[in-house]
This record gives structure tokens, sequence and C-alpha cells, in this order.
């Protein structure tokens, strides 16, 4: 077999870490911004302090550290907009697994907070980071009950505490899950969000004098009472996972009798069905982009087409993973977002473009949250900034060079170490437990 | 091995077209000496398939990955009688040929799957509809597939629309030792699973090491609740399965000389019977595994037993053992990039397909899921440009081997479909672009000749019963 070559030679980017306060600048880039633009070909991206200084043709500032792009896409870091990236590192070994919190002994919910499950080490961070995601919305999975607790909105950099937005949502099952989780029935499920929000009312009204707990007259403890006050006023978004059309609508209903409340819709496999009510609603969405199978009978009008439907409606969509694959695979959403992109050339489906699914994963995840530092790549924003060796949609690219808040990390995770360890043509004189 | 099976295929073929379902197929030729003598029906569900319309016809003006590792820029496949009669730069076009311009665009041979639960766990995911698994005891190789197989299950439209995919390999799930009978299947609809299935492809066995088995009956304080109870229950099945078939070959050897009464016929099992068949060579052994170790303690058990492991399934250490992988002959079904869902996945890396390949094992990708099917070319995509970072550059020519002759091969029917070759089954793709590329999707697709689906037909568009009357129905997917 032929030699291999060395694995840092194939694609290396000289970028010498630079200095946080160190002006670097990027060179003769394919810059895709995020914003929804065609990209800049020839394109520089100035940054300093963390932050990007400019984005376009002009050349770069004298005494600037060059990174020269060789012609290579540069796209803002994507942001995974529906995750439980963080909160575990093998799904089904429990002990390693804090997304959600459903034996007996738990009696809480809505008051339960992502941050104490997330570790800065796992694992799956490095092996999503060096596939070029920055950012992750990251949610609960629910446990005794329709309100799964408060998710967060965390970095990929490596700094010990990820949650840059800890407590930055509640998240709340209203489709068939939340029906199971309440007893059996959707009716239920709101009856048991109605009385959440009444509750959190009541002891907004009076904290010291709220008769918490099943045996005192409310159903909510104290604490998930507490949790529900800023849903209900408004001041923290509500993601609820919703699939069927009906259900979508239930949500939008909702809003009349809570007007503060901010719903953000998560899964919505048949919005299609519904998107001008969505969009009339200016309730945002945060979709799995190629769900198509009638896979539970609150899907049952699944299509790729979703996304684009909506996002011609003019619903405000992000790409999010929301599925079996949430804790570790986020990485996969180019894929997902570039499947989108072929659907415009499939007769009768409805895909987006290019600049529009790179957004999807960029600006639209970071509009929705309230980011409004990141996402794009424009002056003043957060340099969160990926190189690819290739089209960033495309199956067989890769980031090249990873930057958060404009620091490059380490392309090294623990895949690539199992990688390196177990490379064809390797030595055999010492046991592969020698070999890193 | 291949001298076996292939005379395995040539009998379930001879028995599927003669009609006979009943006893008396006899191994050898000579007539049985009694009317009571018993003989084991190898096939008592025969395939009704039978090829819809199949034109004449030629594609022109395309690109071609043959599917044995060939490429053409340029040229031209044509197809009749269900067959491909002609593929090259330039081709004789059979009269009447209905013509196609690719107008630039890419042929291959149509993806199999060696690995989906399409129809054994269809969609909607319900309870009623989870037949994957007879969880009542780890040995179960009397259960068949296809006995849960539901034809309507709406994914098998979307592994033809959105995947490409032209036959596929249903197996029993792996919370047991012994899973159960796979089938083969064309991805044509039918009524009946037999409408389905691929005439003439031989049995396989579906086997699983590791976690599944041992959590499932450990939890219930059976056998195995460990590893080495997995491999204890298998050797010791394997040595009843032994037992049983010597005395069916004394029973036969009695009938064949006329000395058998008809009382002297052994026992039926059921699950011996499928046993029996992995140790004559007939029943091929897709062993879901995916620890390097525990492959190599497959491995030497097989030896012991006398029988093969045709392919690994999930093999996501694959790449640790690729040089054993190679010698052995035996391939690896895998993903892209799956890892961590479960501690034995937890080794998992993006370059165990190309580390496979490299190693010059067989390496075939699966999808074990019912989107995963849809995008088996992206997944093999993937694999090419991690091996490409790391130096390992495969033309997409050799890739597409992964996706149709390595699984065709692998389940015993790479010498009638799997490439583009004159005189296989005209089982094509017409893809509206690259086919390596995200941004391609299928435009037409051919099975024995016949246009199962055109992109832009909406009436080649098949939905199933479940789907009629719903949300959605008729939908582009």
């Amino acid at each position: 077999m032929k030699r291999l070559k060395t694995l840092l030679g194939v694609a290396a980017i000289a970028l010498a870490a630079p200095l946080a306060a160190q002006t670097v600048a990027i060179t003769n880039a394919k810059v895709a911004t995020g914003t929804g633009a065609a990209p800049i070909d020839g394109g520089t991206v100035v940054i300093s302090n963390g932050r990007i200084v400019s984005v376009g043709r002009t050349g770069a500032p004298a005494g600037a550290q060059i990174v020269d792009a060789q012609g290579r896409w540069v796209t803002p870091g994507i942001i995974g907009g529906f995750s439980r990236l963080g909160l575990l590192e093998v799904d089904a070994v429990g002990e390693s697994n804090d997304s959600s919190a459903g034996d007996d002994a738990n009696p809480f919910n809505a008051s339960l907070d992502v941050t104490p499950g997330l570790n800065p080490r796992s694992v799956n961070i490095p092996i999503n980071r060096i596939e070029g995601i920055t950012r992750a919305v990251v949610a609960p999975n629910a446990g005794n009950s329709i309100f799964a607790g408060q998710g967060a909105i965390v970095s990929l950099g490596d700094a010990d505490d990820i949650a840059m937005r800890p407590r930055a949502f509640q998240f709340v099952e209203l489709g068939e899950e939340g029906a199971d989780l309440s007893g059996g029935s959707r009716s239920a499920a709101h009856a048991v969000f109605r009385n959440g929000l009444r509750e959190a009312l009541a002891y907004a009204r009076n904290p010291a004098g709220y008769e918490g707990g099943k045996d005192r007259g409310a159903i909510l403890t104290a604490l998930d009472a507490a949790a529900l006050v800023p849903v209900v006023q408004g001041r923290m978004p509500v993601l609820i996972h919703v699939e069927r059309a009906s259900d979508i609508q239930r949500v939008l209903d909702i809003k009349r009798e809570f007007p503060n409340l901010k719903p953000i819709l998560v899964g919505v496999t048949e919005g299609w069905i519904v998107a001008d009510k969505i969009a009339a609603a200016g309730v945002p969405v945060i979709a799995s982009a190629l769900n198509d199978l009638p896979a539970r009978f609150e899907m049952l009008g699944a299509t790729q087409s979703n996304v684009g439907r909506m996002v011609k409606a003019g619903v405000k969509v992000a790409l999010g993973m929301i599925d079996d694959e949430d804790g570790r695979q986020i990485r996969l959403l180019p894929q997902h977002a570039g499947n989108l992109v072929a659907l415009g050339r499939v007769p009768g489906a409805s895909g987006v473009t290019p600049e529009q699914a790179l957004m999807l994963m960029t600006k639209a995840p970071a509009e929705i949250f309230g980011l409004t530092d990141t996402g794009t790549l424009e002056a003043g924003k957060r340099a969160d900034v990926v190189i690819w060796d290739g089209d960033p949609l495309e199956l067989a690219s890769a980031p090249v060079a990873v930057m958060i808040d404009g620091r490059q990390v380490s392309m090294t995770s623990r895949q690539t170490k199992l990688r390196d360890r177990y490379m064809p043509n390797r030595p055999d004189d010492m046991p592969v437990q020698y070999r890193r | 091995m291949r001298t076996k099976l292939s005379l395995a295929a040539l009998l379930l073929t001879a028995a599927c077209t003669t009609g006979q379902t009943n006893a008396a197929r006899s191994a050898s030729d000579k007539p049985a000496k009694s009317a009571d003598v018993v003989r084991i029906n190898e096939d008592p569900f025969p395939s009704t398939y039978k090829p819809y319309g199949a034109v004449a016809t030629v594609i022109q003006n395309v690109n071609i990955y043959d599917g044995r590792g060939g490429k053409i820029v340029g040229g031209m496949v044509a197809l009749a009688d269900g067959k491909v009669v002609g593929i090259g730069q330039s081709v004789e076009v059979p009269a009447g040929a209905t013509v196609v311009d690719g107008q630039g665009k890419w042929v291959t041979p149509g993806i199999i799957d060696i690995h989906s639960h399409l129809g054994d766990y269809p969609s909607p995911g319900v309870q009623a509809h989870s037949d994957g698994n007879e969880v009542t005891g780890p040995v179960r190789p009397e259960v068949w597939a296809e006995h849960s197989i539901w034809p309507q299950d709406p994914g098998f439209s979307r592994a033809l629309t959105n995947g490409g995919v032209t036959a596929l390999h249903v197996l029993p799930g792996s919370a047991n030792l012994f899973g159960g009978r796979g089938v083969t299947l064309k991805n044509v609809y039918g009524r009946t699973q037999q409408d389905m299935k691929f005439p003439g492809a031989p049995y396989t066995l579906k086997m699983a090491c590791g976690e599944n088995p041992k959590r499932v009956y450990g939890n219930r304080n059976q056998m195995p609740g460990s590893r080495m109870a997995n491999i204890a229950l298998d050797r010791q099945t394997w040595a009843k399965a032994q037992e049983y078939r010597r005395k069916w070959a004394d029973y036969n050897r009695k009938v064949d000389d006329g000395s058998a009464k008809a009382s002297d016929a052994p026992s039926r099992d059921l699950a011996m019977d499928t046993l029996a068949g992995v140790l004559d060579g007939k029943i091929l052994v897709q062993n879901h595994c995916y620890r390097a170790d525990e492959m190599a303690n497959v491995i030497d058990m097989s030896k012991e037993f006398g029988y093969k492991v045709t392919t690994f399934h999930h093999a996501v250490e694959s790449y640790k053992i690729a040089d054993i992988l190679a010698r052995e002959g035996i391939c690896s079904a895998m993903w892209a990039d799956w890892y961590g869902f479960k501690m034995e996945s937890n080794d998992g890396i993006r370059e165990n397909i190309p580390f496979v390949h490299a190693a010059g094992a067989c390496a075939i990708v699966h999808s074990d899921d019912a989107n995963g099917i849809q995008r088996l070319n992206q997944e093999a995509a993937k694999a090419m440009g991690d091996g490409r970072r790391v130096g390992i550059d495969i033309a997409p020519e050799v890739a597409w081997t992964w996706l149709s002759y390595n699984p065709a091969k692998a389940l015993g029917i790479g010498d009638r479909t799997g490439s583009l070759e004159a005189g296989k089954m005209a089982d094509v793709v017409l893809w509206n672009g690259d086919p390596f590329s995200v941004y391609t999707r299928p435009e037409k697709v051919w099975i024995d000749g016949a246009l199962m689906f055109d992109s832009s037909n909406p009436r080649l568009r098949p939905v199933s019963d479940f789907e009629l009357g719903q949300p959605g129905e008729g939908d582009v997917k």
C-alpha cells in the first residue's frame, strides 16, 4: 500500500495560535457570512480581541498576522439549534448521561437546570468542535413532566465554564410525549401546561405565600413555580416540542391566553401544513431537517420539503437535532442543510438556497435565541470562524481550522487519537496501547 | 464455500421456478424410494416476485460507476428483458428501446442495503409494529424475519425515491444471540412479503455479540448475563446443531440407499434446521458485532464448529483488526460516523470504512435505519473524504463497490445484481448529479429493467396503503 501522507501535511493552515489581543487577517478566502448574502471571493476577515473587525474585499491591516486561506471557504461557526451536547458521554450508560431525570426519586421538573450536568471536558465537545460546531443550544430531556426544565446556550470553546447563557429557556413537551407524560392525553398535557403557568403567576404575586406541593392545593413545588415565572412573564422563551399540525395550532392558541409567552416551536414536522399560521403568529421554529417518515402518528405528514415550505411562507426557521443523536451528532447539521439545498432540484419539492442553508445553522438560531453578538461574520460579532477544505455543505468537506472567540481550537479529539493509533501500516513492535 | 453457496442458490431457485412447495426435494438426484420418505423443504415460502413491465431502455450520455470499480465517462447502458445487455462508451441499441438522454448525469447500480429493518420495525414505530426481536429466549434461530414483514411500510418508498435502493436485506434484531433468519428483498412493493422476496437469494442467520443479548437476558437473571456466557451459549448451541445435522445425514444416507423406514426420520427442530443450514454452507451468517475483540472470539468459534461468518454488522471497531478481517475474508458492514450511543460503540471513528478498505478487507456501507437507508451514498462520500484527509485516496468508482457489489456478494446475490455487467439484473439508478454530492438525488430508478421511480412523474411515486387518506398522501417526501 502506498505510503500515507503525514496527517497534518494534508491541509494544514498555518495558524500559530494567535494571542487574543493580536490582529489576525484571514485573506484570500471564499467568505460565506451567514447573513444570506452570496459568498465573497477573495475576501478578508479581520479579527482582533476575539471579535470580527471587518469582512470584505479590503486588504489586511498593517501588522496583522496573515492567514492565507488559499481560496478556501470561510464561514461563521455552526450553531446547533437544538441538542443535548455536553450532557452525556455515552447515551446508554446511565451514569454518564444527565439529559433527563425520569426516576420517581426526582420531584422536580420546570426548575431542573442543565448547567450542573454540563461537562466542558466531555469527549463529545471536541468531536463536534473540530467539525465546525462552535455554539449549541442544550435542552434537557423530559423526565416526569411536560416541563423538562431549563436549557442553556453553550460555547464549544475549551473554557472551564461552557454555559455562555445558562437558564436560557424552558423546554416543554406538548405532543405525543407530552400526552404520555401527563397521563395519556393531549387534554391532560394542556391542562398541566396551563396550570403550571397559572401557578407561576400565583407564585409571582406572592412568593412567600405560595403554598406549593400537592398536599397544599397546588401541583407545582415552589421551586418549579418560581422557574416558570420568567416564562409566563415573557422574560424567558419556552421551547415547545410539537410535531402534528393541530398541536402546532394549539400552541399558537395558548399565546392568546398568556400573551407574554414567547414560544419557540421545536420539531414541527407537520409545520408545512400550517406554515402560514406560524408565520402570521411570528413564532420561530427549530426543526429537524430531514424527517420524511410517518415515524409516529404525530408525524404522518412528514416530508423533507417541510423546512423549505416554511421558509417560503416566511417562518423563521433554524435547524436542530431532535432525535436519538442529539447528544453527540449535532456535527451532522451541514449535511442536513446540504440535503435541503438538494431538494431545490427535485421536481415538486421545496428546498433552500445554499446561502439560506448556511443561515439556518448560523444567523437564524442566533436571532431566535437573541444571541446578538454571534451567528454571522460581521464587524463586531464574536470571532467564531471556520476555515473549510471544501464547500462547507458538502459531504467530503471538513474544517481545517476552527476559531471560537478568536482563539484557534485544537483539531484533535478522542476519535482523531484513536485514528492515529490505528493508522494503517503502523509499526508492530509494541502493543498499540503504547502508541499515542 | 463459494461452490456450496451457488449450489444452495440453485436449489432454491429451482424450487421456486417449479412451484414445488411440498416436501420431497432431494439433495441428490436419486428418486425417493418410498412415498413416506421425509425430506425438509428448504423453500416453504417461495418468492412470488415478478418484474414489472421491463421496457428495453438505453441511457446515454452518462457517466457510469459500474459497481465493480470501473468508471465510464460519457457512456451508455442498455437494458432489455430486465437485464443489463450492454455497457460501454457506445453500445448497441436494442430494437424499439426507449432512449433516455442522461445529459452528463450519473448512472450507478442500485444501492443494496445489507442491514435494514424496514418491514419488521416499520413506520409508524408503534408497539403493535414492533416485530423484529423475539425476546423470549436468546436462541431463536427458528424465527424468520420475513414472517414479520409488513409490506405496507412507508419506508420502502423513501429508500427507493430518496435513496436509490433496489434491494435490501431485512434481519431480525439483536436482542438474541441467534436472532433468526434474515431475508433479502427487491425494493418493489407487493401485497405480500413473498411478492418482494429476491428470487433465489440464500437465507441468512442473524447472530449478535455483546451488550444486547447479555443485557436483555441478564436483566431477567437468565443466561446470558455476560459476554462469556454469550460465547458459552453460542458454542453449546452449535454443538447441538452438529448433532442434529449428523442425525439427518445418517437418515438421508439411509433414504438414499433404500433402507430408511418412515419412522426413522429424526424429530424436526426448526431452530436446528437453520443452524444445520449454516453448517452446510447454505445459510449465510450475518453477525452483529461492535468490538474488535469480540469479532476475534467469534472468528475462532466459527472455526471450531466449521461455519463461516459472511459479514460483521456495525463493526465500529473493524479498523482495529482490519488485517485479520482481510485474512479471513469477512466483510464489515459499517456506518460512516456513528459512535457513542452505547458503550460498545464508543470507539467509532470516521476512518473505519477507509481503514478497512485500505487493509484489503471487504467494506460495506449499511444503514440499520429507516432514515440512513435514504442516504447510503452520502455515508460513502463522507468516508471517502475522511480517508482522503489521512492520505487514503479511494476513487469514487471504487467506493461504489461498498454500496452495491460488496453487499450483493455478502448476500450471495453478487452473481445476479450489484454491478452493471451484461447479463445481470437491470437494477439501475440515474442520479441528477454526482452521486457522492450532497446536492444529488435519484432521478430515475429501474428494477429488473422496469422504471419504478421517476422524479418528474408523481404517478411513479409509490404510496403504501398506510399513507392513503393521511396528511401528505402522495407528497414528495
